[in-house]
């Protein structure tokens, strides 16, 4: 019980499952191997954990994210306010698309696929963005990056990205194959597909073309032009409206295929809805800011444990509440406590890669 | 009505159904059984719409499976699998309250609420009510799941091995509570079950199935019968009245 029970698990909740005589192991807990006791997460005395009912974790969690952007925004502020302010501005604005996109993109990856250790980058996202960005070095060379920076590349990369997911989920789901774990199987080899091209055409680049690219291959707040930002928010806005008036069919989706259909859920075209839309926010975020593998894996894992619940309506506003949270006052203490000038999201890849092997060994099993 | 006519379910070349036709009664319950690989399970998933049959059609109280709106026919019509898998963390009354997805698409409204507490009594779960599924027992969760069911109230329920995981004390207090909502809430159960005697103790018809087609149907008292039981199940089966009930011996 203790090493495999979920995470979530209250401490008087395992003492009382430990009572029952005949707690037979459930179908998660199949795994007979005993795996050497790993770090628990810290728990919150019963009596706080009653009190802390879904809304007031948000509240807590929603005011911690706006003192630590009303931070990052108005301290630290050498020379002029009106150069400062705005561009910190522009950064925070990424940060809540980056955020949202990742964060509730995870989330509902994990509810339509009913698995908590996939993320979407798993369908070859990452990989398809970097082949991109290394053929058009390799073809036009690497001034063209700098470029061609501008709008119609972002929206270009988008539907691209979108395209291309939505035609593998088309193809699978056509009813010949019609099975989730084979297209991410799928998803799985063309991403490696994809980046063995890539680091093949990487290898012919010359240093100083290569070095121009590597810039564009890691998620990058910083450098995130203002003229994005409003259609990146619309695109934002557009896919919560949709998904929060989802949310109860999210809920049910939980309950797997079967059951969900059994209470009357269309689960192929609740499936499909959701995997379009997850496949839009991953492919905005990864045009906008740059690859990031495991940020929305951290959040959406937080998220589950600090959202005391497994409703959508709570849960989806934690994981984009959590993920702001992580950017912004990630980045302000990068600038600010350790003066560090580099990439944030290297950090944060650190720390998430980090995590889901911890994941991983804790669960012991995908 | 549950009327099944020419169903068939093929995967590739193989055929593991059909094809069958046949018409469930409304009223009590009906036991599907069968030896492995009969088609048992194929058979009562196709006719809740959870596989689409390769060809032949379904209709539950008039309405084609196929074609009638899941959210529609889920107010008539349930169904539970064997196997229920769950990514997320429910107590057993947020389970059952799933079971009013139907009628209040998530928003459970007061009635809504009285139905499933009605499940949870119904079931004897009332103590575990606030307990999360995962730490129930293997037999408490399958109550569980039974109680989502009949908190969707619907005139047809679908049961694919409702007495799996179950010792022999929880199996006959499920038949019990399966005997009751079909006596005393007017329901129409489908099950599919292993066990003859238990179909012949708690049923009130039983459809014998094996190689992918309906061998016979009929009342307990048709079916159990040396030949009959022997012909389906491919064995020698003996039937001994014991208390006046039929009673199916085969390990001899």
């Amino acid at each position: 019980m203790s090493v495999l029970s979920t995470p979530t698990a209250s401490a008087s909740a395992s003492a009382e499952a430990a009572t029952l005589p005949d707690a037979a192991p459930g179908p998660r807990r199949r795994l007979t191997v005993r795996l050497p006791r790993l770090p628990r997460l810290p728990r919150l005395p019963e009596r706080i954990a009653a009190r802390l009912t879904p809304g007031v974790r948000l509240w807590i969690v929603g005011t911690l994210t706006v003192v630590a952007i009303a931070c990052f925004l108005l301290l630290f502020i050498r020379g002029s306010f009106d150069f400062t302010f705005p561009r910190r501005l522009t950064m925070v604005g990424a940060m809540v698309v980056a955020a949202f996109t990742q964060g509730v993109g995870t989330v509902i990856f994990h509810t339509v696929t009913g698995n908590r250790i996939l993320t979407p980058s798993i369908i070859g996202f990452d990989s398809m963005y970097t082949l991109m960005q290394t053929l058009m070095v390799f073809v036009f060379g690497g001034t063209v990056i700098a470029s061609t920076e501008g709008m119609p590349k972002l929206v270009a990369q988008t539907t691209v990205m979108v395209l291309f997911a939505t035609l593998l989920y088309r193809w699978l789901f056509s009813g010949r194959f019609g099975s989730l774990f084979l297209m991410l199987l799928v998803g799985v080899v063309i991403g490696m597909a994809f980046d063995s091209l890539s680091t093949f055409l990487q290898r012919l680049l010359s240093p100083t073309e290569y070095d121009l690219l590597s810039v564009k291959l890691f998620g990058r707040l910083s450098a995130v032009k203002d003229d994005y930002l409003p259609l990146a928010f619309g695109v934002c806005a557009v896919i919560a409206v949709i998904v929060w008036r989802r949310r109860m069919r999210l809920d049910a989706l939980l309950l797997g295929r079967d059951a969900a259909t059994g209470i009357g859920v269309d689960h192929k075209r609740e499936l499909t809805v959701m995997l379009v839309l997850v496949a839009t926010m991953i492919a905005f975020s990864t045009a906008l800011v740059g690859p990031m593998t495991f940020f929305g894996f951290i959040v959406a894992t937080l998220a589950y444990q600090l959202a005391g619940t497994y409703k959508h309506a709570f849960v989806l506003p934690m994981a984009f509440l959590l993920g702001l949270f992580t950017l912004v006052a990630g980045q302000f203490l990068m600038q600010h406590v350790f003066y560090a000038a580099g990439f944030l999201t290297v950090i944060i890849e650190f720390v998430g890669g980090l995590l889901f092997l911890l994941m991983i060994l804790r669960k012991g099993t995908l | 009505m549950i009327e099944f006519a020419d169903v068939t379910k093929s995967y590739q070349e193989a055929r593991v159904l059909g094809p069958v036709s046949g018409v469930i009664e409304d009223g009590g319950i009906t036991a599907v059984v069968g030896p492995n690989g009969a088609g048992k399970s194929t058979l009562l998933t196709i006719i809740g719409r959870l596989l689409d049959p390769t060809s032949g059609t379904v209709t539950v109280g008039g309405m084609d499976v196929r074609t009638t709106r899941s959210r529609d026919l889920a107010k008539h019509l349930s169904i539970l699998r064997q196997e229920n898998h769950m990514t997320a963390r429910l107590t057993v009354r947020e389970l059952v309250g799933f079971g009013r997805f139907p009628h209040s698409q998530g928003r459970l409204t007061p009635q809504c609420r009285e139905k499933v507490q009605d499940a949870i009594d119904f079931l004897n779960l009332t103590d575990l009510a606030d307990r999360f599924l995962d730490q129930l027992s293997g037999g408490q969760r399958q109550r569980a799941f039974v109680a989502m069911v009949l908190a969707q109230d619907t005139r047809y329920v679908l049961l694919d091995e409702p007495l799996n995981n179950l010792d022999v004390k929880h199996s006959v207090l499920m038949m019990r509570q399966l005997r009751r909502a079909a006596d005393e809430l007017g329901k129409t159960i489908v099950i599919v079950i292993h066990d003859v005697n238990f179909a012949a103790a708690y049923s009130d018809r039983i459809i014998a199935l094996r190689d992918g087609a309906v061998v016979t149907s009929g009342t307990v008292a048709e079916m159990m019968v040396d030949d009959v039981l022997s012909d389906v199940f491919d064995t020698p089966v003996e039937v001994h009245h014991i208390n006046g009930r039929p009673t199916a011996v085969y390990a001899a």
